[in-house]
């Protein structure tokens, strides 16, 4: 029987001398060496750099130092999180062979937490796809059940944290790539405002959409992963001065008289039963704490879809343009520089990046620019007034993160567009930059967990995390 | 029909992507409908709405700026860098002749 640690527990155990750093290290190598193989969550893994930061952290204990908020807890990273010396693939044959010189600000702001880094995982190929199936290195499974897809992007952290081969672990959100991962294994996991994270040494996909967030078992430990990644950052413009307040000193502030908005929109066709009952449990849930239900309209929603594939993929055009296999990663030798360009990214992408690329260019180019990427930004510009608008009348948005629960591995490999639509309740706070989380909220008769996604108004990370954390203590997870 | 496979053709180039006819085959069909899906954006009249390029913008963007000061800073990444190109001539990145005589 494996423990089950959070960050709390793993603080007072080191603390009481019950274990060494070093020795919840070796047992979570030791856990990832059973289960990863049937699991793929794990692409590499990094026992030097672990064990090296286990030893810091047990001296600062042998030497009666205060701990930083992180001390000794087993993180695992997403594998376009740039980590110096750690294979950093992005999912992806065109680096294969990738070692980043630097660290992202997020991997080095869990390191100065005094975090170990196991490993990195496993995700679609440049965080594009929503089950993991894209990636070069053969899909992850789904730990709650094993024939069936962990969500995606992200599916590799979170399937890693459900499976308890990490304690916590950095996720990246576009357009629903931590929200749905946390929905469809079982975990808490939060993305905050656009810009709330540095996206320094992030691998661009979109970079008006791109944000970093955690994965982890508690709603608890979210809040202090958070607390430590977020906050304003030299090397990214995009990243806000907005101070960060202490996510986990608000967390158990009450909830009740809270308005929670419920736009009709995101409870139309289309949504599984057992999803729907289980979020209508849900939100009664709330509602015995003292929320009070609004009910709303977001009259853009449906538009949301078509909005982030032209957007999202005119970025990416754009941003993956850079792997021409002169400067890092794969190169193809061709006969001229333009062949060796062609050659190169048409071996070292897989099908799903290249169709985005190929969209993305398309919308940007000439004679298309406005009928696509303009229209699409536009649209996006009525999307984000949808949520300012219902923030005015409410202090969150309750909806499901997924329409359905885990599907099958090769389940919707065949039709890209029924894959795009597993994004449908979660691209609409990409677009608008809100924070959103999704919170575990039950389980369907088949024991396939369900998520319930919260969304805050911009900087409203307290308020999302207040709300998910009294809907986890209050039974969330069984309703 | 949105988009024909010619025009496949050209946005390969455009994109530097050698596809084979069978990708130029699925990415025709598959874009296509994609496109189709898309048209639903057209319903909306957006002839009074400014585009969206960022999440935070105008006002909002100033006071969201965290530009640094631009001052010059020691780097020593040459090495690093070239360590991982998969054609180094240090202090270059070697490529195919790109002139000919």
């Amino acid at each position: 029987m494996t423990a089950s640690w959070n960050i709390p527990s793993i603080r007072a155990a080191l603390q009481q001398k019950k274990l060494s750093a070093r020795e919840l290290t070796t047992e979570f190598f030791a856990r990832i060496d059973r289960r990863n193989p049937e699991l793929n969550a794990y692409l590499a893994l990094s026992p030097e750099q672990a064990f090296a930061q286990a030893d810091r952290v047990d001296s600062m204990i042998a030497r009666g130092e205060s701990l930083p908020p992180l001390a000794g807890v087993p993180v695992a990273i997403k594998d376009v999180i740039s980590t110096r010396g750690i294979r950093t693939t992005c999912g992806s044959r065109i680096l294969e062979n990738y070692q980043p010189p630097y660290d992202a600000t997020a991997t080095s702001r869990l390191h100065a937490a005094g975090a170990i880094t196991l490993g990195k995982t496993n995700c679609d190929e440049f965080a594009m796809g929503s089950s993991t199936e894209n990636s070069a290195y053969g899909p992850t499974r789904n730990p709650v059940a094993l024939d069936r897809v962990p969500g995606g992007s992200s599916g590799g952290s979170a399937a890693a944290v459900a499976a308890g081969l990490a304690v916590v672990a950095l996720g990246t959100d576009t357009g629903g790539s931590i929200r749905q991962p946390g929905a469809l294994c079982g975990i808490p996991a939060m993305m905050g405002t656009y810009g709330r994270v540095s996206r320094y040494g992030l691998i661009a996909f979109a970079s008006s959409l791109d944000r970093i967030g955690p994965f982890a078992s508690t709603v608890q430990d979210v809040a202090s992963v958070l607390s430590v990644i977020a906050g304003r950052d030299a090397a990214d413009s995009t990243c806000v001065p907005v101070p960060v307040p202490n996510y986990s000193a608000d967390l158990d502030r009450p909830v009740r008289g809270l308005r929670i908005g419920i736009p009709r929109e995101y409870f139309g066709e289309g949504m599984d039963p057992a999803v729907r009952q289980k979020v209508e449990a849900g939100i009664k849930l709330l509602e015995s704490l003292g929320c009070v239900p609004v009910e709303l309209q977001m009259p853009h929603t449906d538009y949301a879809i078509a909005t982030y594939y032209i957007v999202a993929t005119a970025e990416a055009s754009s941003n993956l343009a850079r792997y021409d296999g002169v400067r890092y990663g794969l190169r193809v030798p061709g006969s001229t520089l333009l062949d060796t360009y062609r050659k190169t990214r048409g071996r070292g992408f897989g099908p799903e990046v290249k169709r985005r690329i190929m969209l993305g260019t398309y919308a940007l180019s000439s004679g298309y620019y406005d009928a696509y990427y303009l229209k699409a930004q536009k649209v996006r510009a009525l999307i984000a007034r949808d949520f300012v608008q219902a923030f005015q009348k409410v202090d969150a948005i309750v909806t499901p993160t997924s329409p359905c629960p885990a599907f099958r591995l090769g389940e919707k490999t065949d039709d890209p567009l029924q894959m795009y639509l597993a994004d449908i309740y979660t691209v609409t706070g990409s677009l608008a930059g809100v924070p959103g989380i999704s919170v575990p909220c039950g389980k369907t008769p088949q024991g396939l967990p369900v998520g319930l996604q919260i969304f805050g108004p911009h900087f409203g990370e307290s308020r999302v995390l207040q709300l998910a954390n009294a809907f986890e203590k209050a039974g969330g997870f069984e309703v | 029909m949105k988009i024909t496979r010619e025009q496949v053709i050209r946005v390969a180039e455009l994109a530097h992507l050698e596809l084979s006819e069978a990708e130029l085959d699925v990415y025709s069909r598959q874009l296509d409908e994609i496109l189709a899906y898309v048209e639903k954006l057209n319903q909306l009249d957006t002839s009074q709405v400014e585009p969206m390029a960022q999440v935070f913008s105008g006002d909002a963007a100033e006071e969201n700026s965290s530009a640094r000061a631009d001052e010059a800073r020691h780097s020593d990444v040459a090495d690093a860098v070239l360590g991982i190109a998969p054609d180094p001539s240090r202090p270059y990145f070697r490529v195919p002749k790109v002139i000919e005589k």
